[in-house]
């Protein structure tokens, strides 16, 4: 991706001042029109949604203690892991967006909510609701872009590191529940920062999400498999916790790239962003920003709504369970100001995430201009890149930029000629 | 006002366990609990129990509606079985109720209508006011097996012990409920008090009393004397026809509740001529007309003053206070505080939050602090 403003073509270029301001006067009117009618039906809903995982939750865990027996274990291990994913997903996530704060239930409110995850809501509360959904894609600010550990932009410099970053990002999808708490804590930059020199604050919230993370894993890995063991299911109950985390973990991280990452999701540059950025910018930033998996009711319930990311990104505060049907007037507003309403099924979303993922850890053009005829001398240029100096890396660029230019030349003249 | 003494209560359940037998049990439990808790964080243990016993000991306490038995048109007995953790009242106290209104928990209070019942559950009679969100739900829309949030019976509008010789009770429209249940209570006993009773009693109208058949039941049956005043042939209760209507006031303690122009008459008339009176006085549900921005008080006492237009938030911070906050724009829930009084109005929308302490959440409503102006005096609970 390349940054909104670099772009030769500016998506929004053909938007007025008032045209962004109208953008935002009528977002704001969806959202009221939710806002007015969301009653007892919606209250019923995220309390039946409880209800149901707490009850899924425990009984695969049941289920789990007699997990000796090879069909008991599946069913208890797909049980906890639907169950992990819909209290993340669809619970957690939501309510500590505030959007069930309306029902001024204290048991269900962003202010005492705590998750099945390694992160701390408060840990998570911040570097999300507050960075992420502020910042949104915003490379620099927005440290859901890649994380802080992978190149999201062809702007950034490539190094040979990067080559891994595909890796990198498979193992942080299977260890997704930590490395959001790491990134939660900022844990890559305070480390750098000597240990007498590490704010009180930082000690603090590292103390916090230790102890967190030693109670979530003395339950998953401890106590449940030692009420597993009279009946024989220790090791079964063990890996039945090991396997809903880490399902719960690549399809949270899977769904979250969906998000922000496929091919066409605009970013940001940090110097293009107003200092007193309008209600209606901030409104087209987050439009521009989000993509959505389109997909049945299950889809839905499954990715915490988070298939509406474009809707949850205008309104995180509204019930999610409303997405669905503030969607269509949000895409008819996105057709009526000429803007591209990003949508496709998940793997679809999920495959062009990944190869941008691969095509950023390659030096830029390199994958666009290797064909099969091509590889042997495309790859010795990457060896070349990849093991040599940065005065050969500057060079070999310059070359691969050089020759997408011209594949890019021949391929129009081509269709040229093809149309005459 | 009545002291209230803990006396009047019944005594609290158990007390500490003694003996070695039950040290063992208790330690038993106490492990057997804190190997639950490890195995459900980080969830609480008493917040997943309640998916399936919300009444049991150790809940929150909370109340499942068992009957709604109309008393007139506009009003209604709500008969509740609450949790195990009930502490019991004493007749003419009341209870804080939290009602799910269009999915929105609202609170108020309501007196207690029985004595302690045979059967451990309790009763409020609510009467259902023109334009009353929670009156009229719990009047007209609740069914028998609604779930109510409960605070323990408080107040101190009740009886004293021993019972004076003579008393005089002066109750208008709903203020009848907290009188209903001492007289209930009274009348329950195997052998009813001695106490020479007169209750005056007004309503709009005939059709308009609450519990018409039971107190003209006491009547005739010549437990207590009854006045009964119909505002509609009547006209209000004037507390100067008191002498009058009682020839023997000055020898009756008085029990007054009803609608604040009463209880102020009839406190100005008592203290004029050195009465002896105690009342209980419904709160009013909505503050006074919400203004356009206020002074905000902290819990430290710290005043910080705001127009209309400008967040809560900005002018504390302005004002040196400490406060957590976050994206301020109304999207991440950094600083949410909770509004103890007054009111306060989204800068987004216009609309309007309110708390009364006694009527709203006990622990007050949560605003988001960067997208609330004052809207007149408000107190947050943040120092």
């Amino acid at each position: 991706m390349t940054t909104i403003t670099r772009k030769p073509e500016n998506p929004t270029a053909h938007l007025t001042e008032a045209d962004i301001e109208q953008i935002g006067i009528e977002l704001d009117a969806i959202r009221q029109d939710v806002i007015d009618s969301r009653g007892e039906r919606d209250a019923a809903y995220i309390r039946r949604l409880v209800d149901v995982q707490r009850r899924l939750e425990l009984g695969s865990r049941a289920v789990l203690l007699g997990s000796a027996i090879p069909p008991l274990w599946v069913l208890g291990t797909v049980g906890l892991s639907v169950a992990k994913i819909l209290e993340n997903m669809e619970i957690g996530h939501n309510v500590m967006h505030g959007q069930w704060d309306w029902m001024r239930d204290p048991k269900i409110h962003s202010t005492t909510w705590e998750w099945d995850n390694a992160s701390t809501s408060d840990g998570w509360k911040h570097s999300h609701n507050e960075v992420h959904h502020t910042y949104t894609n915003i490379v620099g600010k927005d440290n859901d872009l890649g994380y802080g550990i992978m190149r999201v932009d062809e702007d950034q410099r490539w190094v040979p590191f990067y080559l891994l970053q595909p890796l990198w990002n498979f193992v942080n999808a299977c260890v997704f529940e930590y490395g959001i708490a790491a990134y939660d804590l900022e844990l890559g930059k305070n480390l750098r920062i000597p240990k007498e020199k590490r704010s009180a604050e930082f000690q603090e919230n590292l103390a916090k999400t230790l102890r967190k993370i030693r109670k979530q894993a003395t339950k998953d890995y401890v106590v449940h498999p030692l009420l597993a063991l009279p009946f024989g299911g220790a090791v079964g109950a063990l890996a039945g916790n090991l396997v809903a985390n880490v399902v719960r973990n690549v399809w949270s991280h899977s769904v979250i790239m969906c998000g922000h990452f496929p091919e066409g999701v605009e970013t940001f540059e940090r110097a293009a962003i107003p200092e007193d950025e309008t209600r209606g910018e901030w409104y087209l930033r987050q439009m521009l920003g989000s993509a959505n998996i389109s997909g049945g009711k299950v889809t839905h319930l499954m990715t915490g709504n988070l298939s509406h990311q474009i809707e949850h990104h205008l309104f995180p505060d509204l019930p999610s369970n409303r997405y669905a049907e503030v969607a269509p007037k949000v895409q008819a507003l996105f057709e009526k100001y000429d803007l591209n309403y990003h949508e496709a099924p998940l793997p679809q979303q999920l495959y062009s995430a990944w190869h941008k993922v691969v095509r950023l850890s390659l030096p830029n053009d390199w994958l666009a201009t290797t064909t099969p005829k091509n590889l042997p001398s495309q790859l010795k240029t990457l060896w070349a890149m990849s093991t040599k100096g940065p005065k050969v890396r500057r060079a070999a660029q310059a070359r691969l930029t050089q020759l997408a230019r011209r594949q890019q030349v021949a391929a129009s003249e081509q269709a040229g000629s093809a149309a005459a | 006002m009545v002291d209230m003494t803990t006396a009047h209560l019944p005594a609290s359940v158990g007390g500490r366990p003694t003996g070695l037998g039950r040290t063992l049990r208790e330690r038993v439990r106490t492990a057997a609990r804190s190997v639950a808790e490890s195995a459900v964080t980080p969830l609480d243990l008493d917040d997943l129990l309640d998916h399936f016993h919300p009444l049991r000991r150790g809940a929150e306490l909370s109340g499942r509606v068992l009957e709604v038995v109309p008393e007139t048109a506009q009003s209604a007995t709500l008969v509740i079985k609450p949790g195990r953790d009930w502490a019991g009242h004493v007749p003419g106290q009341y209870v804080r109720v939290g009602v799910d209104v269009e999915g929105v928990r609202l609170w108020r209070t309501y007196s207690l209508t029985h004595g302690p019942r045979a059967d451990g559950s309790i009763s409020i009679t609510v009467k259902a006011i023109e334009g009353g969100t929670v009156s009229n739900h719990l009047v007209h829309r609740t069914a028998p097996g609604t779930m109510l949030r409960l605070a323990q019976a408080d107040g101190d509008f009740v009886l004293p012990q021993p019972l004076p010789a003579k008393l005089l009770l002066v109750t208008a429209g709903s203020g009848i409920t907290p009188v209903i249940g001492m007289l209930r209570n009274l009348f329950s006993r195997a052998t009813p008090p001695t106490t020479d009773i007169v209750l005056i009693h007004s309503a709009l109208s005939r059709a308009e009393v609450i519990f018409a058949e039971e107190i003209r039941g006491y009547a005739a049956r010549g437990l207590i004397r009854l006045v009964e005043l119909h505002t509609d042939t009547d006209g209000l209760l004037d507390v100067d026809s008191l002498d009058e209507l009682v020839p023997d006031l000055a020898a009756r303690p008085t029990y007054a509740c009803g609608p604040a122009g009463l209880l102020d008459a009839l406190e100005a008339h008592h203290s004029a001529r050195g009465l002896v009176l105690h009342t209980e006085r419904f709160r009013p549900v909505t503050v006074a007309a919400p203004g356009e921005g206020g002074t905000v008080t902290f819990a430290d006492g710290r005043e910080v003053s705001a127009d209309g237009s400008t967040p809560i938030l900005d002018a504390a911070e302005s004002a040196g206070v400490l406060m957590p906050s976050g994206c301020r724009m109304g999207i991440c829930m950094g600083c949410v505080l909770p509004l103890k009084e007054g009111a306060v109005r989204d800068l987004r929308n216009g609309a309007l939050t309110v708390a009364v302490p006694g009527e709203t959440d006990p622990a007050g409503v949560p605003i988001q602090t960067c997208v609330s102006a004052p809207a007149g005096a408000c107190s947050v609970d943040h120092s």
